[in-house]
C-alpha cells in the first residue's frame, strides 16, 4: 500500500510537463523497483532462511524422527521424547541448568547492580573502572574457562591459596560434586559482569538528579533514595537485562565443557551439554532435536510469561 | 557494605563525606585491581615461570627467573600460527559477509520498500526471540547437508543471519533524512550508488559498532566451531586450545592462553571508547 506514495511524486517533479506514463509503463517500473529491492535483500534472506528459519522447523521435524546423517530418516512418533525424558541425565541436566541460572542471576544481577551504584558516585578514574570491569569480557571464554580451571586446582590453584592465606578451610572447587556448580557460576559472573555493569551505569546516569534532590529534601535516607528513586527509574533496564541474562545462562556450555566435563557425578551437565552429547557422542540426532525443542518451548513460554507479567507491572507503575 | 552512597555534592564536600569518599574510592580501586587485573597479570607472568615454579605452593607473586620459552614453545608446539590464522580468516570473512549482506538487506528493508518487507522484517526479528544455541544441532545438520563442514563458509554464512546487527543497521538507515536521498536520486544516482556514496559514509558510527560485534562474536565463539571443524588443521584457536589442553605442560598452555587473548584485548584497549559507548547507548535506547 504505502509503496506507491513516494516514487510517483518524484517522477512528476522530474518531468513536470510530460503526461503521466501509461499504466503498463508504471507497472514495469514498479516491477523493476521490486526486482532491485530483492536483489539487495537476496543474500541476507538466503542466510536467514538456511541458518535460522529452516533449522527451527527442522528441529521440530527431526524430533519425531530417527535421524542418522547419511541414511533415510524414519518417523518414530514421540519415541525420542520418551527416551530423552527417561534418561536420568535429563533430570540432572535440567536441575543443574535451573540451579545455575538461579545462582547466576542472584550473583550476576546483584553484584553488578551494587557495583554500578557505587561507581556512579565516584568522580575519579572512571575510565580505569570501565576498562577493568570490561576486560574479562574481551578475554575469549575458552581462555577464561581454562584460567579458572587452573585457579580451581585443589593442590596448586590460586583459589585454595587465597583460602589458606585467610586461614580458611580449603575446598575442592570444581572437582567436588557439591561445589562444582557454584564454582562455574563464579566463573560466569566474573566473565560477564562487565557488560551488565556498563549497562546499569548508563541507566543510572539517565536518572535526573532533581529526583534525588527532591527525595533528600523530603528527608529520604540513602537506602530510601535507592529504593524509591533509583530502582523505579531503572526498572525497565533491570527487567530486560534479567530476561536476557536468564535466556543466556540457560544455554551455558563452555564452562562445564571445559572446566568440569559435566562431572563430577553429572553435577554440571547442562541442557545444552546434554544436547551436544546426544548429537556428537551418542550420534542420536533425533534425541538431540527432541531436547532442543523442549528447551525452545520452555524458554519461549518463559519469556512470554515474563514479558506479560512485566508489562502489566509497568502499566501499574505508570 | 553500607558505605555506598547516592550523595549530594554538599554531603561530599563535608570533611566526613570526603573521608568516606576516598575510603570507598581506594577500596574499589583495590577491589577492581584484585578481581579483574590480577588474574590477567597472573596469567601473563605464570607463563614465564619455570614448570617447577608454577606448581609451587605457596606461589610466587613475581617469577624468580623470567622464561620466555613458555611463549616460544606454545607458538611452535601448539601450532598457534595455524590456529590464529584460521581464526583471523574466520573472523574477517564473517565480518565481510555480514557487512556486505546485512547492509544490503537493511538498506532494502529500510529504503527500497520491497513487497512483503514488513513480513520479512518480522521474520528476522522473530529470530531474536529464539535462543540461538538451542538450534545448533539442526543448524549443524544443514551445514553438513550443504557440504560445508571444515569449510570457513560454515562460519561466514550463518554469521550473516544476525538479526541484531541487521536491525541496528536498518534503524540507522531509517533515520537518514529523505531529502538527501531524493536529491541524489534526482541527480540520477542509482540504488547502489546512493548506498555507496551517501548512506554508507553517513553510517560510519553504526558500521563501526557492527564490525566490532561481528569480530568479537566469531573470535569468542566455541561451541559452533567445535561442531563444524573436526579437522584439527582448520580449527580456530578457541577449539584448538581445549583440544590441546589435556596433554601439554601448564606453562606452555598458559602462554597459549595469553596469546589467544591478545588480539581481542588489544582491540578493546584501542577502541575502548567506542566499544563502551556502543554498549551504553545500545542499552538505554532500548
Amino acid at each position: 500500500m504505502t509503496k506507491t506514495t513516494a516514487r510517483p511524486v518524484q517522477a512528476i517533479t522530474v518531468r513536470p510537463v510530460q503526461a503521466p506514463p501509461p499504466a503498463g509503463d508504471r507497472m514495469r517500473r514498479r516491477l523493476a523497483d521490486q526486482a532491485r529491492a530483492y536483489a539487495f535483500l537476496l543474500g541476507g534472506l538466503v542466510c536467514f532462511a538456511l541458518f535460522s528459519w529452516y533449522p527451527a522447523i527442522r528441529a521440530v521435524v527431526i524430533a519425531f524422527q530417527k535421524y542418522t546423517p547419511g541414511s533415510d530418516p524414519e518417523w518414530v512418533g514421540t519415541a525420542n521424547f520418551t527416551r530423552v525424558l527417561d534418561d536420568p541425565e535429563f533430570t540432572a541436566a535440567w536441575r543443574n541448568t535451573l540451579t545455575f541460572t538461579l545462582l547466576a542471576l542472584l550473583m550476576g544481577f546483584a553484584i553488578p547492580f551494587v557495583l554500578a551504584l557505587v561507581l556512579n558516585e565516584l568522580r575519579h578514574a572512571r575510565a580505569f573502572f570501565r576498562v577493568a570491569v570490561y576486560l574479562p569480557v574481551m578475554i575469549p571464554p575458552v581462555v577464561t574457562a581454562l584460567l579458572w580451571k587452573w585457579f580451581y586446582d585443589p593442590g596448586t590453584g590460586l583459589a585454595n591459596e587465597a583460602l589458606r592465606f585467610l586461614h580458611l578451610p580449603t575446598s575442592n572447587w570444581s572437582n567436588g560434586a557439591d561445589t562444582a556448580l557454584i564454582s562455574l557460576v563464579i566463573v560466569a559472573t566474573w566473565a560477564n559482569m562487565g557488560g551488565t555493569v556498563l549497562i546499569y551505569l548508563a541507566a543510572l546516569q539517565s536518572i535526573p538528579g532533581e529526583l534525588y534532590e527532591a527525595a533528600e529534601l523530603d528527608g529520604a535516607s540513602l537506602l530510601q533514595r535507592i529504593r524509591h528513586v533509583t530502582i523505579p527509574q531503572t526498572r525497565f533496564v533491570i527487567l530486560m537485562l534479567m530476561l536476557l541474562q536468564i535466556i543466556a545462562t540457560m544455554q551455558v556450555f563452555t564452562e562445564p565443557f571445559v572446566i568440569t566435563g559435566g562431572g563430577p557425578e553429572n553435577a554440571t551437565v547442562t541442557v545444552l551439554y546434554l544436547i551436544y552429547k546426544y548429537a556428537f557422542l551418542y550420534n542420536d540426532f533425533g534425541g538431540a532435536c527432541a531436547l532442543s525443542v523442549l528447551l525452545l518451548v520452555f524458554l519461549g513460554l518463559f519469556s512470554a510469561v515474563y514479558l506479560r507479567l512485566t508489562r502489566t507491572e509497568g502499566e501499574d507503575a505508570a | 557494605m553500607s558505605t555506598r552512597t547516592l550523595v549530594s555534592p554538599a554531603a561530599l564536600a563535608r570533611p566526613r563525606g570526603r573521608a568516606t569518599y576516598w575510603t570507598v574510592f581506594t577500596a574499589i580501586v583495590l577491589l577492581f585491581a584484585l578481581a579483574f587485573l590480577f588474574p590477567v597479570y597472573w596469567m601473563v607472568t605464570g607463563a614465564m615461570k619455570s614448570p617447577d615454579e608454577v606448581a609451587r605452593t605457596p606461589p610466587t607473586i613475581v617469577p624468580k627467573a623470567w622464561h620466555l620459552s613458555g611463549y616460544t614453545d606454545a607458538w611452535d608446539l601448539m601450532q598457534l600460527p595455524t590456529h590464529l590464522w584460521n581464526t583471523v580468516v574466520q573472523a574477517a570473512g564473517a565480518w565481510l559477509f555480514q557487512l556486505v549482506l546485512c547492509t544490503a538487506a537493511a538498506y532494502a528493508l529500510s529504503r527500497l520498500r520491497p513487497v512483503f518487507g514488513k513480513v520479512i522484517l518480522g521474520g528476522i526479528l522473530a529470530t531474536l526471540m529464539v535462543p540461538a544455541q538451542a538450534l545448533v544441532v539442526p543448524k549443524y545438520l544443514t551445514v553438513a547437508d550443504l557440504g560445508l563442514l571444515n569449510d570457513p563458509l560454515a562460519i561466514w554464512l550463518p554469521a550473516v543471519a544476525n538479526a541484531f546487527n541487521l536491525y541496528l543497521l536498518k534503524r540507522f538507515f531509517d533515520q537518514i533524512p529523505r531529502d538527501v536521498l531524493e536529491a541524489a536520486e534526482i541527480d540520477g544516482a542509482g540504488r547502489l550508488r546512493i548506498l555507496w556514496s551517501i548512506v554508507l559514509p553517513m553510517s560510519r558510527p553504526v558500521l563501526g559498532v557492527v564490525s566490532i560485534f561481528a569480530l568479537v562474536a566469531v573470535w569468542q565463539d566455541f561451541l559452533w566451531p567445535l561442531m563444524v571443524f573436526s579437522d584439527t588443521e582448520k580449527q580456530p584457536i578457541s577449539v584448538a586450545l581445549v583440544q590441546l589442553s589435556q596433554n601439554i605442560q601448564l606453562t606452555v598452555l598458559i602462554a597459549a592462553m595469553v596469546i589467544a587473548s591478545i588480539p581481542m584485548v588489544a582491540m578493546f584497549l584501542v577502541f575502548q571508547r567506542h566499544i563502551i559507548a556502543g554498549i551504553s547507548a545500545g542499552s538505554t535506547k532500548g
